[in-house]
């Protein structure tokens, strides 16, 4: 199966460096203290946000100069086109958990909350590829809502090279399955660190530079559509308070 | 709900609107807080629903899978409830904290779905004995305000009355194997016959009176409750008392003609609901936005 056409399309439409289409909102819950609900495409994903509270369950776990930082990753059971038998717990998730705490603690800054404990919960409603990364961006509007200091965006992206030699952007699952190498990066896109890098598959070390450059220009156009997500929901929250906010 | 702590005051608040039929919130004993609900919301599973009551958010998927009948019960297919309470409810849900109260909800609603005035299970019979549909009816709870099994099963009628069986346009024997030859045409498919589905009724005891759809403060004050899974056609297909309280035998008789007065109501109200929305939906296919709202609304 090709993965570009002859006219440069993807089997979705889209063009190589294209990102699906993002539709995201915060505050979707009342009891946690902050959630967002955010779809790339058609994978779709909850995220909440509790804390910081006092550390649940032993108390030895508490870290004395800043917070422990608690997440979770889930799949709905009718998430995936096959049934799923268990919605958490397998090692595919638990390494996701891993993962998500690995890149949200670099922009939590923990160090304002010592002896207290922060949970993200991700649930994934619909999967269909860049689970992991619609999971980053998800649980950074989360804590933004939650009102959870960050030093800024976590975003993440995945990349793909298509016949060897064009690089694709926020591959889905069907591109994902039909066999090219796949790069995850989740990154802070305004000082252009890396804080989460991960392959399968294998491509020329020449290309890689390529793939990472347009992983992370997609990281840099999901962090502006965020961003807008985030001010518009300041503004229209803020609106009922009669603010005066001015968007440029 | 676990965790919520309620002072003296409040609770006595709490008693005393009961008893006066004005509850904390403006609504009568027998008032529902109003709900909102979307079918079709994940396109990944045969039918879906979406139900928002207040502060409790449930959704719902259902799956569709072939699989041989059991040995007893040859011309009937197979229903399996799985809830599963995600961890964005409540924190106390992480990892395996939510297992009991699923279990607890997924053997109701099973119990309520066995008569066969419920659910007619031949419907899904494909091959006698060889072959038959098992729906996975899988239900997540994603926010907690209370009166957890009346939106489950409204939201688990909504999924079924949203579900689209494939159709088998061929099935024979050749040996001991079965061929089956499903329809290419991905919108030729079955709907489910959901007019017997009941709904569960909670009707919870506050002092010395019932009262319907509680919310989470209430139900703490709450001693007792009955659940009662009621059918349009005012068949009450299984009965449970939940909490710790007791029930004198007279108050239990009455409290079960207010449930099922309530559970036609409540099924009446979910049809014209899922009507409107077909309808709806049908007229918008002329038009290219088909609005679905999902969590963004």
């Amino acid at each position: 199966m090709d993965l570009i056409s002859d006219q440069g399309l993807r089997l979705d439409g889209r063009r190589p460096n294209e990102l699906r289409k993002i539709r995201c909102k915060l505050g979707v819950f009342n009891q946690p203290d902050g959630s967002a609900y955010l779809e790339q495409g058609n994978t779709k994903v909850l995220a909440a946000v509790y804390g910081p509270h006092e550390i649940r369950g032993s108390r030895t776990k508490a870290l004395h100069d800043q917070a422990l930082i608690n997440c979770q990753y889930s799949m709905a059971t009718f998430s995936t086109g096959e049934r799923k038998r268990r919605p958490r717990g397998d090692r595919k998730s638990i390494e996701m958990s891993i993962h998500l705490r690995q890149a949200l603690q670099a922009v939590i800054k923990t160090e304002l909350y010592a002896r207290s404990q922060i949970d993200i919960f991700v649930e994934v409603l619909q999967a269909d590829g860049g689970n992991y990364c619609t999971c980053v961006n998800a649980a950074t509007l989360a804590l933004i809502d939650a009102g959870i200091p960050i030093t800024e965006y976590m975003v993440a992206c995945t990349a793909s090279l298509a016949n060897g030699e064009t690089p694709l952007v926020d591959i889905s699952h069907l591109e994902e399955t039909s066999g090219g190498p796949n790069l995850t990066v989740a990154a802070m896109p305004m000082s252009g660190q890396i804080v989460l890098l991960e392959m399968s598959q294998r491509f020329h070390l020449d290309h890689l530079d390529k793939v990472m450059k347009h992983a992370l220009r997609g990281c840099q156009e999901i962090k502006a559509v965020l961003d807008k997500a985030v001010r518009d929901h300041v503004a229209s929250a803020g609106a009922a308070c009669n603010w005066e906010f001015k968007t440029d | 709900m676990a965790g919520m702590l309620l002072s003296e005051a409040e609770k006595t608040f709490i008693l005393r609107g009961a008893e006066s039929n004005f509850r904390v919130d403006g609504r009568k004993r027998l008032d529902y807080r109003p709900m909102e609900l979307e079918t079709d919301v994940v396109s990944h599973a045969s039918g879906s629903a979406r139900l928002r009551l207040a502060n409790t958010d449930v959704l719902v998927g259902v799956k569709t899978e072939i699989d041989t009948p059991f040995p007893g019960r040859p011309n009937e297919g197979k229903l399996e409830f799985f809830v599963d309470c995600s961890a964005n409810a409540t924190p106390a849900f992480e990892g395996r904290g939510g297992e009991e109260l699923g279990t607890e909800i997924s053997n109701s609603l099973s119990r309520a779905y066995q008569s066969s005035y419920a659910f007619d299970l031949s419907t899904l019979c494909i091959l006698p004995g060889q072959q038959c549909w098992k729906l996975y009816i899988d239900i997540l709870i994603l926010e907690c305000g209370g009166n957890l099994f009346d939106a489950v099963s409204l939201a688990v009628k909504a999924a079924l009355h949203n579900t689209r069986v494939p159709l088998v346009t061929a099935a024979a024997m050749d040996g001991a194997q079965v061929e089956l030859h499903l329809s290419d045409d991905p919108f030729e498919s079955k709907r489910l016959d959901v007019s017997g589905v009941p709904c569960l009724v909670t009707l919870c005891k506050i002092g010395d009176h019932c009262l319907v759809d509680p919310t989470a403060e209430e139900e703490v004050c709450s001693t007792a409750s009955i659940v009662l899974a009621v059918s349009e056609n005012a068949f009450i297909t299984s009965v449970f008392k939940a909490g710790v309280g007791s029930f004198l035998p007279q108050t239990l008789h009455e409290t079960f003609k207010e449930g099922q007065e309530i559970g036609i109501e409540l099924n009446e109200a979910l049809k014209a609901a899922l009507e409107r929305e077909e309808k709806e939906r049908e007229d918008n296919e002329k038009s290219p936005a088909i609005q679905r709202y999902g969590f963004l609304k």
